[in-house]
């Protein structure tokens, strides 16, 4: 099973993984989503979507839909 | 004279290139609209050193030139266009200190079109503070550029940004990054198919319409024999080239740039912890909801009253300057009633705008769309839409052109449609007076039944805009494939500078932009309800004095008459006991006397108005459209004054004010002249429950607002949309009407 952005929690952090060309909208990679870069989840609204992460310095609210293309590798638990 | 410079600033959203604008052209600002479309177009004039000036253009916020929105599409048409009398000699590009590589990704695009562009830093003071330290040398080495170090802030750094512009011949026009190497083949056969034609450019314009619709003609023809690629291809290649922009900016800011991870990260966590929680988030928001409704209607009416006043007062003067005829006529009751049907209106744009402008300037706005958008979904409607069922309590036409943030079309385009069932502010002036009228005093729980009506009338127009944005969203097909990325900027100290020049701003475009719309109605209307074809209407001064001597007064003036004489022989009684003089039982009969030929005299002219306006092209309109809205529970008059409503809603009770004859817009007296009102066939006061009822429900859901309907016209670029909005609205408020009269009846 992939991990996605998706299903992170909060706090936790994860590197993008390499992911299929043409899948994701090219604002998200503008944005810096790129592969390598790293992304943690700043905070999730309530009914579980949006979400709020900062990716590479940028904080950006994408929806779950959204959240649940962008694959990663988790590299540390929340410190809270 | 001297050539203008021509400058364009550009860069990302939040990078305070509007402060930088503001800075730069200080109030010789100018704001319109692309031709065509409702982006807004800011200008205005710089002085540089030596002599020279510039001409600055603000465009609108970008993250690249891969056009997603609106917005971006006017900056990529702009600079792909070498013809364009808007295209700049050079590019400032506003880049924020803390985001700077997303920001260079912008930068290294507009240099690669061979645009002469300067890099601005802005936000210099927070390096300190966030640990940041930049190499400027090495950047502007390594970009091959300029930079100017900026705080908008502190006022820092703008000399230096003038310096460079009025400089601007010196600056490389070498790209920065060869983007050919994406797919080496493609851009060979490019090349051999457009031999003159700069690669890069032709590039952008064969992506542009790849995520978004441009609305202009691109620049360049493709000719149909040149083979291009799939729009998913394209897109795959786009992503290759952001790849490549980020590989090059990241080599140059490993040198250039450092952070020190240890430097306070603070405010903005604590702040996002607590705005985005689930209770104490939502609680927040519910507060500042409240207190801008309290701004807009309740301190506002302070100089809503006071210029409403002095329009009064205004037009009373010229009345009784000029020599009386149609042209003053004209312009008392036309023009200037007109114009001051726009002004009265400032008090509660300028307190919108100010809190709209306060929440977005301190990053507070992303926060609420954030914790809408789920809530908004199901409906079809975007986080972003709350901004524009927000502002449209005040009025739907800068709500409407708030939607552009929307990127989705399909969310975007039920924003529109629905955002006109919200209560704007031209509703309340006709809910008040009906409310007044026909809801009885009294309470339940301690709140009045009056204010009630009120707060339920506002949840009906929400209810029913939600409501029909599901019904749209169910019903329309429209296939939309962009996706919801928003930035969720860092929270900051709103610029005062910046909050007072979008409130002037905003302001004057409301007054120039609807009020020409609502001057010129306020003309029409004049004319049709001061003119007249019918023998009835020439000789209405005869036709009335003969009935009054035959009949006497309307029952309602005998008693005005009577009420008013009373009242003024009272405040002689008590001003002449206060005085100490001596009763002068004929004195004060004689000036009784007086005041009753004065009374009188008025009487004789209101009849007369009114019978005029009764015989004039109004008044048959009105008693044609008499049968339509029977059913309802109104009369020819209401029906005019329905039927004038269509031009804008707060026509309504002036109209009745003039129907009625009462002479002034005195609230209290045509209330108490429409209370007077009976139906000829029941013999009971026309203005009851179900008819009051009746009024407040169309109200409520028809579509009455001309200049709305010019502004979704523009928004959309079609008739379609408004046409459906009119026609169905309207539809369904007659239905509502009918229902809820017939059934109260």
């Amino acid at each position: 099973m992939t991990t996605t952005v998706a299903q992170l929690k909060r706090g936790q952090k994860g590197i993008i993984k390499e992911f299929a060309d043409g899948v994701l909208p090219v604002k998200l990679m503008e944005m810096g989503c790129l592969p390598g870069n790293e992304i943690e989840l700043i905070q999730v609204a309530p009914l579980k979507d949006p979400i709020y992460i900062n990716c590479n310095g940028t904080h950006i609210a994408i929806r779950r839909s959204v959240a649940s293309l962008i694959e990663l590798e988790i590299i540390e638990d929340s410190p809270l | 004279m001297s050539k203008q410079i021509k400058v364009a600033l550009i860069g990302n959203p939040n990078t305070g290139k509007t402060s930088v604008f503001n800075q730069l052209t200080g109030l010789k600002q100018k704001v319109g609209n692309y031709p065509g479309i409702t982006v807004e177009k800011k200008e205005g004039i710089c002085k540089l050193p030596r002599g020279v000036k510039a001409h600055i253009l603000d465009l609108p916020g970008t993250y690249s030139l891969n056009t997603t929105s609106l917005d971006e599409s006017v900056v990529v048409e702009l600079l792909l266009n070498k013809n364009d009398k808007d295209f700049p000699d050079v590019a400032v590009v506003i880049s924020d200190v803390e985001n700077l590589k997303r920001n260079l990704l912008l930068f290294t695009q507009i240099k690669d079109l061979k645009i002469p562009a300067i890099l601005v830093i802005n936000m210099a003071d927070r390096m300190v503070r966030k640990g940041i330290s930049l190499d400027i040398d090495l950047l502007e080495e390594k970009l091959n550029t300029k930079i100017a170090l900026v705080s908008t802030r502190k006022g820092t750094g703008i000399d230096r940004v003038k310096e460079l512009i009025a400089d601007y011949k010196n600056l490389s026009v070498e790209p920065n990054i060869n983007t050919t190497v994406i797919a080496p083949e493609y851009f060979d056969k490019l090349k051999s198919t457009f031999p003159n034609e700069d690669l890069y450019k032709l590039w952008l314009v064969i992506t542009q319409d790849v995520n978004f619709m441009p609305i202009e003609k691109n620049p360049i023809e493709i000719p149909a024999s040149f083979k291009t690629k799939s729009k998913s291809e394209l897109k795959r290649l786009q992503q290759k080239e952001t790849i490549l922009r980020y590989q090059f900016i990241n080599g140059i800011l490993k040198q250039a740039y450092k952070v020190d991870l240890n430097a306070a990260k603070g405010l903005r966590a604590t702040l996002d912890k607590i705005l985005t929680h689930k209770v104490f988030g939502y609680l927040i928001f519910f507060v500042i909801l409240l207190t801008i409704f309290q701004a807009i209607y309740d301190w506002s009416s302070y100089p809503m009253d006071f210029i409403d006043e002095l329009f009064a007062s205004g037009s009373e003067w010229i009345k009784n300057t000029l020599p009386p005829g149609g042209f003053t006529d004209l312009i008392a009751e036309g023009i200037l009633a007109g114009i001051g049907g726009v002004v009265i209106f400032i008090p509660q744009i300028a307190f919108l705008f100010l809190f709209i402008s306060l929440l977005e300037e301190s990053g507070y706005m992303s926060r609420v769309v954030f914790l809408m958008d789920r809530l908004m979904r199901p409906f079809g409607l975007s986080g972003k839409s709350v901004v524009p069922l927000i502002s449209g309590t005040a009025c739907a036409i800068p709500a409407i052109m708030a939607t552009r943030t929307i990127e989705n079309w399909k969310e975007r385009l039920i924003t529109i449609l629905v955002t006109p069932f919200t209560t704007c502010s031209a509703r309340l002036p006709v809910y008040l007076i009906i409310i007044a009228l026909v809801i009885p005093d009294g309470n339940f729980l301690g709140f009045s039944y009056k204010a009630l009506t009120l707060m339920l009338l506002y949840l009906i127009g929400f209810g029913a805009a939600i409501f029909s944005a599901m019904i749209l969203n169910k019903i329309m097909k429209i296939k939309t494939k962009t996706f919801f990325v928003m930035e969720m900027p860092n929270y900051k100290l709103p610029l005062l500078k910046n909050v007072a020049y979008t409130v002037l701003e905003k302001t004057k475009s409301f007054v120039i932009g609807a009020g020409k719309i609502i001057l010129a109605i306020s003309i029409i209307l004049w004319f049709l309800g001061s003119n007249g074809y019918s023998d009835d209407f020439y000789n209405a001064e005869t036709i009335v004095k003969q009935k009054i001597e035959k009949e006497g007064f309307t029952n309602f003036n005998v008693e005005a008459i009577r009420s008013s004489l009373n009242s003024y022989k009272e405040t002689l009684h008590d001003s002449i006991a206060r005085n100490g003089a001596i009763f002068d039982k004929e004195a004060i009969a004689d000036s009784l006397k007086a005041k009753e030929i004065i009374l009188r005299q008025k009487a004789v002219n209101q009849e007369i108005a009114s019978y005029k306006l009764e015989n004039s092209y109004m008044g048959i309109a009105g008693k044609a459209i008499a049968p339509i809205v029977h059913p309802l529970g109104y009369d020819w008059k209401i029906g005019i004054a329905v039927l004038t409503s269509f031009a804008a809603r707060e026509v309504f009770v002036g109209t009745l004010a003039t129907i009625y004859s009462v002479g002034s817009d005195e609230e209290d007296t045509i209330k108490n002249r429409m209370a007077a009102e009976i139906d000829p066939v029941t013999k009971k006061p026309l203005f009851n429950l179900a008819s009051g009822i009746s009024l407040l429900l169309f109200y409520a859901f028809a579509m009455q607002c001309m200049s709305t309907l010019a502004i979704v016209k523009r928004e959309t670029n079609t008739w379609k949309w408004p046409a459906a909005q009119l026609v169905f609205m309207s539809l369904f408020a007659y239905i509502v009407a009918l229902i809820a009269y017939q059934i109260l009846k």
